[in-house]
């Protein structure tokens, strides 16, 4: 008899009455004919695996992670709120215990939107790993998170939420930054002076295999999350890589998919991007779910598969290499990294110009972090977008230490109302979210 | 006049309905070694003074194939399957005689490998020699195109009795369901064949040349042909002939909760607005998972026969059945008996019936009243909370009934509706220890007969439409059609529309009966390089379920009589 060797649960949200336009590659059919396949399947009749329904997400969620601007309704549709219920349905059950695994098959995605959001960028308006995390870190008080984006696309909105968070590894791994959308991903990302080095890039050359993916997950993802320890292993599980995937230019494959998600062993494995939809994604999550549940997966594969055809050249094969040793290399050293980039320095200051592709939307920002041994740091950004938007926000960290949470309260009381449309606080030890507002 | 037959676990109950309502009503013992005589028996006893020309149609609702599949005395049936990528096959083996052979579908119809004739033609040959009269033959994504499924039977069919394609089962995706469903067929059809032709058989002797119908899971019939056919249609109907005779007096709007009291078991289901609610995706019975539609009902062990006794100290009831009460025979105390003591019930051996609660009282230490009281207190408590638990299950998980799926929808029934034997003795308690609002079907004790013979023949039909392809089709009626690539979604329904009367007229429904509801209609455009090129259209349509239309009267008339 069939039956998963580890329980678990699926959440489908496949927002068949949503798109971005009607010939957009984020349209209603996406997941169509992954849930055919899915279905024709008798996936959810075997024993171990159980269908979850997606929740809505409730204000508070998206404001622990968001500064939505002007606020959540302005930047979020129906179907924002429930895929990112959907990945707190499943991360809610994988912390009571009542599944091992899951899966959330749900869009729109999320991985490109990141803390601060003015509009759609990558398709993404809300970033639903991290409303999922920032919701289980509050509820059942875990502590490190490890988020493994393979989506083909760099995860540059997580990266912008994890950037300072020392208790959260990030680690993308996509098509180099040179050749793809958002351009960004590069192997020198690696994170602010307080948590430098839990956020890793691994960018890799087109037209990379199931070869080089297995590598970067053996030799680069595993040996660090052997070392990181963390309580919850998150997978973006971006679809992308796919070498039918008319947005990219990879060459994986299902079998690779399930392979790699079989060494990964995620927790919750969030659905991020993955186009192909009918050359592609069905055969993709079938090999996902299979190689959560514990399932023989060798069978599965798409129609017009031909290993040899996908071979990697020697040149990607040693680039592969090169890529995951800068990662390893980054993350040994990355204490003595942090001593050294923040010496002295009180505060640490960036500017950042980010552009909101779907929403054709530009937003400059000014961040300032408070440089602290103790915690991540009270963030502060001064946010400007070009739809007249000028929002200053901060934010305590969880585990601020009592100095930053000083400073980041003083920022928000003491900040000049005649200068923004708002302000705004992100108090994440109290779980608060506070506005000023003219 | 109509004859309404349900084969039960104890008794087979069985009434002659005519436009003024009951006219006659019988119940016999069921002899589940011998159901063809005690079919035959309910008969003569209930068209006794009857001209059989009077008769306008029989339905039966029989445990034949359930029994058969319970006992794991199906027939062999032999399976050819074509799976493709994917799951593999192996795991959804019926056992002996399941043949996977070369040849794949994709998910939207398109071939990805030819079928392997050569295969094809070894593993026919293989199941002649192991003398497999009866093939299934089943191809995932079959429903999306048929023509590896037909190509296969056309191939075989002049070697075998009979042939069992897949996509004529359902409309529904699950490969591992179709080939459950349709083994089942298989394997059940020669028992159904030969015992209904029997029952057709002395039913035309005794002048009785009406039009047989078969009850199915959902609470809708089909007639005769079709359940040859089809005959997986006919499991577990019997819950559905105690449900089918309730709603008519289930409260609209309300939510009711239906508990047919057995000697050994209780069924219970649930009605929303005087709509029986479903199971998701099909029937669950032994290792199969099926696409045959079915109410959704539970069966517990508990029943006025079921065994008392008292077991580490505790009172325990059922879910065993020992025999007839004492007081009725029977060697074991039950809560029947308890009712004798109690002086609700006569008629039976009431001295014996005290020597078995007498028994119960001595290890409890109490006198055979408290004894007989609690053993009925708690056996209507365990029932209760069955139902509970019932309840529960159904709002785990979408709620389906036959008319629509109630997305998001939680159940809260506020009635409960009672009927079987005992279910008079029972009405009074459960009023007296829950808040449900309780009431007793009229001829309750028949009730399920009754619901027999009032339900309407149903059916369902799924239509594909891909406009990129110019074609649509619905595999259940192996049609198959090119359209206009400018087809609406209204047009397709039309045409569903059209398919689903044709397909009920056929299945031997009554034109005043064709109330139809669409259960699902989805459209997609389909895009491809930033171009639309086609569209997508799903539409799954029934005739509903209930009672036949101008029989409500005749639902009405029995409940004032
Ligand atoms: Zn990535
Ligand atoms: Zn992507
Ligand atoms: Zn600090």
């Amino acid at each position: 008899m069939l039956f998963a060797k580890h329980q678990t649960g699926l959440v489908f949200f496949p927002a068949f009455d949503w798109a971005i336009s009607p010939t957009h590659p984020e349209r209603e059919e996406r997941l169509l004919y992954t849930q055919d396949q899915i279905m024709e399947e008798g996936i959810l009749d075997i024993d171990g695996i159980h269908e979850l329904k997606a929740e809505v997400v409730e204000i508070a969620d998206v404001q622990r992670v968001h500064f939505c601007v002007p606020d959540p309704w302005k930047v979020m549709t129906e179907s924002h709120f429930i895929s990112a219920g959907g990945a707190k349905t499943t991360g809610k059950a994988v912390m009571n215990r009542s599944i091992e695994r899951g899966f959330a098959l749900v869009r729109p995605p999320g991985h490109h939107a990141m803390r601060v959001v003015h509009g759609g960028r990558g398709f993404c308006n809300v970033n639903n790993e991290a409303i999922m995390i920032e919701y289980l870190r509050r509820t059942y008080g875990i502590r490190r998170v490890a988020v493994i984006d393979t989506d083909c696309h760099h995860g540059d909105g997580t990266q912008d939420i994890y950037w300072h968070d020392r208790d959260t590894l990030f680690i993308s791994i996509h098509q180099d930054g040179r050749t793809l959308y958002p351009g960004s991903g590069m192997a020198d990302e690696a994170g602010g002076p307080n948590a430098y080095g839990t956020t890793l890039n691994i960018p890799l050359p087109p037209y990379t295999s199931q070869e080089g993916f297995i590598h970067v997950i053996q030799e680069a993802v595993l040996p660090i999350l052997e070392e990181f320890k963390p309580e919850l292993v998150v997978n973006s599980a971006g679809q992308d890589n796919h070498f039918t995937d008319p947005l990219t230019n990879m060459n994986f494959c299902a079998q690779g998919y399930a392979r790699m998600t079989s060494l990964l062993k995620p927790d919750i494995a969030v659905l991020e991007g993955g186009y192909s939809i009918e050359g592609a994604l069905p055969y993709v999550n079938v090999g996902i779910i299979l190689a959560l549940a514990g399932i023989d997966f060798r069978y599965v594969c798409e129609p017009d598969y031909n290993p040899d055809s996908l071979r990697q050249t020697k040149e990607i094969t040693a680039d592969v290499k090169i890529a995951c040793q800068r990662a390893l290399k980054t993350w040994k050293n990355r204490e003595a990294m942090r001593e050294k980039l923040i010496g002295n320095k009180k505060v640490d200051e960036r500017r950042c110009n980010i552009f909101y592709d779907t929403d054709g939307i530009y937003e400059n920002q000014f961040e300032s972090l408070q440089l602290c041994a103790d915690c991540s740091g009270a963030l502060k950004i001064d946010s400007r977008a070009d739809t007249g938007a000028h929002v200053l926000a901060v934010h305590i960290p969880t585990n601020a230490c009592p100095r930053c949470i000083d400073i980041a309260n003083q920022w928000y009381e003491s900040a000049n109302l005649k200068k923004f449309d708002a302000i705004y606080l992100q108090d994440r030890p109290e779980d608060a979210y506070r506005i000023r507002k003219k | 006049m109509i004859i309404g037959l349900d084969v039960g676990g104890t008794h087979t109950d069985v009434v002659l309905l005519s436009q003024d309502g009951l006219e006659n009503r019988s119940k016999v013992l069921t002899d589940t070694g011998d159901l063809f005589s005690t079919i035959v028996t309910a008969i003569e006893r209930i068209t006794e003074n009857v001209d059989p020309r009077q008769i306008h149609h029989t339905v039966l609702s029989t445990t034949l194939t359930t029994n058969a599949i319970v006992e794991g005395k199906l027939s062999p049936a032999g399976m050819i399957v074509t799976s493709g990528p994917g799951l593999h096959p192996d795991n959804f083996s019926t056992g002996d005689h399941y043949h996977p052979v070369s040849g794949a579908m994709d998910h939207s119809g398109r071939e990805i490998q030819a079928v392997d004739e050569n295969q094809v033609r070894q593993a026919a040959e293989k199941m002649r020699t192991d003398g497999i009269e009866h093939v299934g033959v089943v191809g995932k994504f079959s429903t999306r195109n048929p023509e590896h499924e037909m190509k296969i039977s056309r191939l075989i069919e002049p070697e075998f009795a009979k042939v069992f394609p897949g996509h004529r089962t359902s409309g529904n995706f699950s490969f591992p369901r179709r080939i459950a469903t349709t083994y089942l067929n298989a394997a059940i059809y020669p028992i159904h064949k030969q015992f209904f032709e029997a029952v057709r058989d002395s039913l035309t002797e005794k002048g009785i040349t009406a039009p047989i119908y078969i009850l199915k899971a959902d609470g809708g019939t089909m007639d005769f042909n079709t359940s040859i056919d089809f005959p997986g249609q006919s499991i577990l109907s019997g819950p559905a002939a105690s449900v089918m005779g309730s709603v008519a007096f289930a409260e609209d709007p309300a939510e009711t909760i239906v508990l047919d009291i057995g000697g050994t078991t209780t069924d219970m289901a649930v009605l929303i607005n005087r709509v029986p609610v479903l199971v998701p995706h099909g029937i669950e019975i032994n290792q199969f998972k099926t696409h045959i539609r079915a109410l959704h009902t539970r069966s517990v062990g508990l029943g006025g026969d079921s065994a008392v006794r008292i077991q580490n100290g505790e009172l325990v009831i059922g879910p065993d059945r020992k025999g007839p009460a004492m007081a009725y025979g029977g060697s074991d105390p039950t809560p029947t008996d308890a009712l004798f003591v109690l002086g609700r019930v006569d008629g039976g051996d009431a001295k014996n019936a005290r020597k078995g609660i007498q028994q119960i009282a001595d290890q409890m230490g109490a006198s055979a009243e408290e004894a007989a009281r609690q053993i009925f207190d708690r056996t209507c408590r365990l029932i209760l909370e069955q139902a509970d638990e019932m309840v529960r299950a159904i709002n785990s998980k979408p709620v389906y009934t036959v008319r629509e799926a109630l997305e998001g929808h939680q159940i809260k029934p506020g009635h409960l509706l009672v009927l079987g034997g005992p279910a008079p003795h029972f009405e009074e308690h459960f009023r007296s220890i829950s808040d449900y609002n309780v009431s007793r079907v009229p001829q309750w004790d028949v009730a399920n007969a009754i619901g027999t013979a009032l339900s309407r023949t149903t059916c369902e039909v799924t239509l594909f439409v891909d406009t990129y392809r110019c074609r649509a089709i619905a595999p259940e009626e192996d049609f198959s059609e090119s359209v206009n690539p400018r087809i609406t979604a209204a047009e397709a329904r039309a045409m569903a529309h059209e398919l689903l009367m044709k397909k009920a007229l056929r299945e031997g429904a009554e034109t005043d009966d064709l109330e139809t509801d669409v259960l699902e209609e989805l459209e997609f455009n389909m895009i491809r390089n930033f171009q639309l090129i086609g569209r997508n259209i799903r539409i799954k349509m029934q005739v509903r379920p209930g009672l036949k239309h101008d029989l409500q009267e005749i639902a009405r008339m029995i409940h004032n009589g």
